[in-house]
């Protein structure tokens, strides 16, 4: 196992661990603003990846396609906010879940009826096409260096949203106690509404941005939804920090853990059996690294409520 | 006997041969969410046929299996108990297959598979009543690994879902593959990001990749790859390099050889009919789906000209002697009810502004199933 293969791998967990970043933004904010559990976060993720592809067909322009996908994922999150989820904050968990599963449902098909049922095109930028040379000889992916850039600058603006502007106080106050800001003035449904439509940007932007590399089809959201929820229960709920160090930790876990473990075994096993146990274990690992943070910290990493 | 007998057991015969001779086809496919293509090629290729036979003694029932076992089970159990369907067909994935055919074959129902074969129903688990008109699974997969022998690989990295498809396709590849491996891994089912993989692929000093990932794991896969810088020879089954995919790979694809019972240019008088047919109806190009669903439906149409259904062992007779005018060309039934038929390279090119295939050889002929002397039919 060469220095060059693990340097590779930690560089494809970063980009693997911001894409879910962004995902478990705006999931991690959804939740904690609101207390909505929102399963239909990952139909916005492939609204975002849907329109980026139609734009990117009809334009040409992959940046266009970019800020379409956000604001098509916002007018969704938006449009939904307005008419289904504002019924279901106040009703349990179950509502919500049964709610939000029927979106999916109806998100899906319908894309299936505006699209077609076959995938889509949607490829990266002629400008990032290709590999570059890292220092090192390590050959790699440039549009996945720009991936882990993108991703990080988003983190960056969101922290600075989240910390230093009225806005964010606002989220941050509706975070800790909703009643209370209400009678302080604050138009807290329009605030929901605000919220549910960032969060839908972010995954619509994760959406376009994975969707150049991976395919774009109906369903492509709900995978990265179940990783979205492992990471906002490592992170905390309702933390962006906590999103961010656990989105990392489980790309991080994932990626290595695929690769690592099988190697590992088979210094104590027969090769054709280390390499079914660490496939195995491998796919198990993320959820044994919730289960031991959840041990250690039963809140999450940067969780304030039980 | 009197004359008035004689005509009266004349009438009886009579009345009792059209109505029976009606056979009603049950289609469970995927009509919806993410593997819905496949579906929906496959029912509009058999509905193809059934049209242009023009005939009003046969009737399609067609429902949708949501891709889900549960929901294929229901739906046969009520298309054999209410609907009364004489033939099952249009399942695409083999664990849906799994859990219909076994139990409709004990009905005493024919099943017709226009695309799942797995292992199990091809050796011990064959039935007289269940035809496999597409291919036996590993087919394909073993003309792999017939090329990366004929083109002189020897030190190929295969990869392969961690599931029972994904299991037989890389023993099928191994069954006719003569060099060494660099690596064997399988991945996750639904994977789409293979950037830990092509980082492993790159590491392990392989001269060419053998990758079986149908569906969106296959684009996800090939656009990767294609960016990644490592430019080993692919060599993939036809799964991922489908009429409904390649679009979604675009330029990507280009070049890379799979192997396939069936291409849109595979020069034979039927299959050329058949392409331009589906064009006109539906305003696309065919895939392999919707050739084995237009095979399917002609091999059904072909039994019920020599056979009445309410016959059962005649009209699997007929349905075994497959006289119908193939689009793959010459067609037979092996002795567990599988195809033997060539399996051919194609490689991706662009005609105009749409990615498809072209033939350019053969990588087995007559290939029949390493099952068929674990049958005991």
């Amino acid at each position: 196992m060469s220095p060059i293969l693990i340097i590779e791998q930690v560089l494809n967990g970063l980009q693997f661990g911001v894409m879910l970043f962004l995902m478990a933004a705006g999931l991690t904010l959804i939740f904690g603003v609101m207390g909505l559990i929102n399963l239909a976060h990952g139909s916005l993720y492939m609204v975002g990846a849907f329109a980026a592809a139609g734009v990117a067909a009809a334009t040409g322009s992959f940046l266009m396609a970019l800020v379409a996908a956000m604001a098509a994922a916002a007018l969704a999150g938006a449009l939904v906010e307005l008419a289904v989820i504002r019924r279901l904050y106040d009703k349990d968990h179950l509502d919500q879940v049964l709610a939000t599963f029927a979106l999916i449902l109806i998100f899906s098909e319908g894309t299936r009826w505006l699209f077609g049922s076959f995938p889509l095109f949607l490829d990266i930028p002629d400008a990032l096409a290709g590999p570059v040379t890292l220092p090192g000889g390590i050959q790699y992916p440039l549009y996945r260096l720009v991936l882990i850039g993108a991703g990080l600058a988003v983190a960056a603006l969101l922290g600075l949203l989240i910390g230093r502007t009225r806005l964010g106080i606002r989220i941050r106050a509706g975070e800790n106690d909703r009643e209370m800001i209400a009678a302080l003035g604050v138009d807290i449904s329009k605030l929901y509404t605000l919220v549910f439509a960032l969060g839908a940007a972010l995954a619509g932007l994760a959406g376009a941005l994975v969707g150049a590399i991976q395919s774009v089809q109906v369903g492509m959201g709900e995978p990265v939804l179940i990783l979205a929820f492992v990471v906002i229960v490592i992170g905390g709920i309702g933390s962006i920090r906590g999103a961010l160090v656990g989105a990392l930790l489980v790309g991080l876990t994932d990626t290595l853990g695929g690769i690592f473990l099988p190697e590992l075994f088979k210094l104590v096993m027969a090769p054709a059996a280390a390499t079914s146990a660490g496939a195995s274990l491998a796919s198990m690992s993320i959820y044994i690294l919730m289960g031991a943070v959840l041990i250690w910290r039963p809140t999450g990493l940067f969780g304030a409520r039980a | 006997m009197t004359i008035r007998n004689l005509l009266a057991s004349a009438a009886l015969a009579v009345l009792a041969m059209p109505a029976a001779a009606d056979v009603k086809v049950g289609m469970i496919t995927t009509l919806s969410g993410g593997g819905a293509g496949l579906g929906i090629d496959t029912r509009d290729g058999f509905m193809l046929a059934i049209d242009q036979a023009g005939r009003d003694d046969v009737e399609v029932v067609i429902e949708d299996d949501q891709r889900k076992p549960d929901v294929a089970v229901q739906l046969a159990d009520r298309m054999i108990q209410s609907d009364k369907v004489d033939v099952l067909t249009g399942i695409v994935w083999s664990n849906l297959a799994m859990a219909v055919v076994p139990s409709a074959t004990a009905q005493g129902k024919v099943y017709l598979s226009t695309n799942a074969a797995p292992a199990q129903l091809a050796g011990r688990g064959c039935n007289p009543s269940y035809f496999a008109v597409s291919y036996q699974n590993d087919n394909l997969h073993e003309g792999a690994g017939a090329y990366a022998t004929n083109e002189g690989f020897e030190n190929t990295f295969i990869m392969a879902p961690n599931y029972p498809a994904g299991k037989d396709s890389l023993n099928g590849f191994k069954r006719f593959y003569e060099g060494e491996l660099a690596g064997e891994i399988y991945t996750q089912l639904g994977q789409t990001d293979y950037a830990a993989e092509i980082a492993q692929i790159r590491a392990s000093g392989a001269d060419s990749v053998f990758f079986f990932l149908p569906g969106g794991m296959g684009i996800s896969f090939l656009k990767q790859y294609a960016d990644s810088g490592v430019d080993l020879p692919l060599v993939g089954p036809a799964f991922s390099f489908d009429q409904g995919i390649l679009q979604a790979v675009g330029e990507a694809a280009m070049g890379v050889k799979n192997t396939s019972t069936w291409s849109k240019d595979l020069d034979n008088e039927a299959n050329a009919a058949f392409v331009e047919a589906f064009e006109a109806e539906y305003d696309r190009l065919p895939s392999i789906y919707a050739a084995q669903g237009y095979d399917t439906a002609n091999l059904l149409l072909s039994a019920m000209d020599a056979a009445d259904i309410s016959d059962a062992e005649a009209f699997r007779a007929a349905l075994k002697a497959a006289d119908f005018a193939s689009v793959r060309g010459d067609f037979e039934f092996a002795a567990n009810n599988h195809p033997v038929q060539d399996v051919y390279v194609r490689e991706v090119i662009k005609e105009g502004d749409i990615f498809t295939n072209k033939i350019v050889g053969t990588a087995i002929e007559d290939r029949s199933n390493a099952y068929v002397d674990d049958c005991s039919m």
